[in-house]
């Protein structure tokens, strides 16, 4: 895995690397099972995350869910509008509902999904 | 499992692409469009509400004032035909077997609109404890219930169903015809203006149709819930239950002092003693919520647990109720909130947080 590529996880992230930073959201399908988002708790930048760990909160009107980190890595910018807006998520999760920045530390990860694959998956669960 | 309930409106729900839940045993549905935009749609113009989940009673005959005064803990006898009003149906004990919307047509007969989820015991508590000559009668199947809310709510409902309501009392009510008897009256559950609607089961998918004909759209449950919360209404099996009274649930002013109903005494020697924990309402600044379940804090001690909280949509701050130790709890206090990823700080108020302009 390497160059401009997004992928996902299936615990509904998405990530896209560009170069040696990689771009951390929510997919389309998540936002729209969360509904209306109303809260995201965003990293601070320097959090250091192994594969899979809790990285951030968002909440929605109904219930709070944890966004896990899809590789290993430091979390390298956040996106400050959500804080004021966090309905950006829900209006355009793969743009400017973007989540933060990361460097991951290795793409290595063999779970994660890319689009065609993402797909399949949610069609299976 | 028990098979769920569908309302006679569940057909239109899933046509309009509404997320349906199991909300008490009942597919209901959550949200059409998004919680927010209904939520706003509610305070700024109108919406519809599909509420045929909630249990509906008729009680008549010679006897029935008496007979449900020694259950119900609203000053019947005061009540004027036309007028509704708010209380609760009690255990021996004082706890809150439900709260409850009493409709007085008259001396010998009454309408007791229930909660979903507490109808059945409701239905075997009430009609097991009616004397002979006093008829018991569900109407929840019969007659259809819908709520039409927000500001723009009473002009739309007197032009769609033909009846004046403009001129209605708060928590009063009128019949009008719409294919059998109906029923308006002016309560709801958002803190809006609007009314309640009880119609024929089999003329409701009609009057559903009219509303959204005339540009009328629906809400959710969702909705209904950040609405009531903003409002300061409570929630039964969230702010009351069975484990609660009304003193600890800060409900006294529902209770009639001079009826003899089942509860009274329980009630009032808890009122007597002072009750060891009190309902209160409280305030966060910021986005992220307190939910129900978490645990208050008080200069570092547990002393409490939250019954509802939610971002308040209209109030862009995070509402909700808490129940509380009595003594440490006055309006003003700063508390926490542990949401067992953070600490938020909030600060002790008295409800209602909303109040219509």
């Amino acid at each position: 895995m390497s160059g401009n590529a997004i992928y996902f996880t299936k615990d509904h992230e998405w990530l896209k690397v560009e170069g040696d930073e990689a771009t951390v959201g929510i997919t389309d399908h998540a936002q729209q099972a969360l509904g209306d988002i109303t809260f995201v708790d965003l990293p601070k930048i320097g959090k250091v995350v192994n594969a899979h760990d809790p990285l951030l909160v968002v909440e929605s009107v109904k219930a709070a869910s944890d966004v896990y980190a899809p590789v290993p890595g430091t979390v390298s910018a956040v996106n400050e509008k959500l804080a004021t807006f966090p309905e950006l998520i829900n209006q355009a999760a793969y743009a400017e509902g973007w989540i933060c920045k990361f460097k991951p530390f290795t793409l290595a990860v063999n779970d994660l999904m890319t689009a065609e694959q993402y797909k399949v998956f949610l069609q299976e669960n | 499992m028990a098979s769920m309930h569908k309302t006679a409106l569940y057909e239109r729900h899933v046509q309009l692409g509404a997320r349906m839940v199991d909300f008490s045993g009942w597919y209901m549905p959550v949200q059409y469009d998004g919680i927010l935009a209904e939520h706003h749609r509610t305070r700024a113009d109108v919406s519809l509400f599909d509420t045929c989940h909630m249990g509906r009673f008729r009680v008549t005959g010679p006897g029935s004032l008496e007979a449900l005064n020694r259950l119900l803990t609203t000053d019947l006898p005061a009540m004027q035909d036309g007028q509704c009003k708010y209380g609760f149906l009690l255990r021996e004990d004082g706890g809150i077997l439900d709260d409850l919307i009493t409709y007085r047509f008259n001396a010998e007969d009454w309408m007791i609109v229930v909660n979903a989820g507490t109808q059945d015991k409701d239905r075997t508590w009430i009609q097991g404890r009616l004397p002979a000559g006093v008829a018991f009668t569900d109407a929840s199947l019969t007659m259809a219930k819908m709520d039409v809310q927000g500001p723009n709510a009473l002009a739309c409902v007197s032009q769609i169903c033909g009846v004046d309501v403009e001129s209605l009392g708060y928590f009063r009510f009128r019949t009008f015809d719409y294919g059998g008897v109906a029923v308006v009256s002016r309560t709801g559950y958002t803190g809006e203006k609007g009314v309640e609607l009880y119609v024929e089961a089999t003329r409701i998918v009609e009057l559903w149709n009219g509303f959204l004909a005339a540009g009328v759209r629906p809400a959710g449950l969702g909705a209904r819930d950040t609405l009531r919360l903003e409002a300061g209404l409570p929630l039964y099996g969230h702010e009351l239950s069975e484990a609660v009274t009304p003193v600890e649930a800060s409900m006294m002013r529902y209770l009639t002092k001079t009826s003899p109903y089942v509860g009274r005494d329980a009630v009032l020697r808890h009122q007597a003693k002072g009750p060891e924990k009190v309902l209160v309402g409280f305030e966060i600044e910021g986005r992220q919520s307190a939910r129900a379940g978490q645990s208050v804090m008080y200069r570092g001690r547990q002393v409490g647990t939250v019954t509802s909280g939610s971002f308040g949509p209209t109030l862009q701050r995070v509402v909700g109720f808490a129940s509380l130790e009595n003594g440490c709890a006055a309006v003003g206090a700063r508390v926490q909130v542990d949401t067992g990823r953070t600490m938020l700080e909030a600060v002790i108020v008295k409800p209602p947080f909303y109040k219509a302009g």
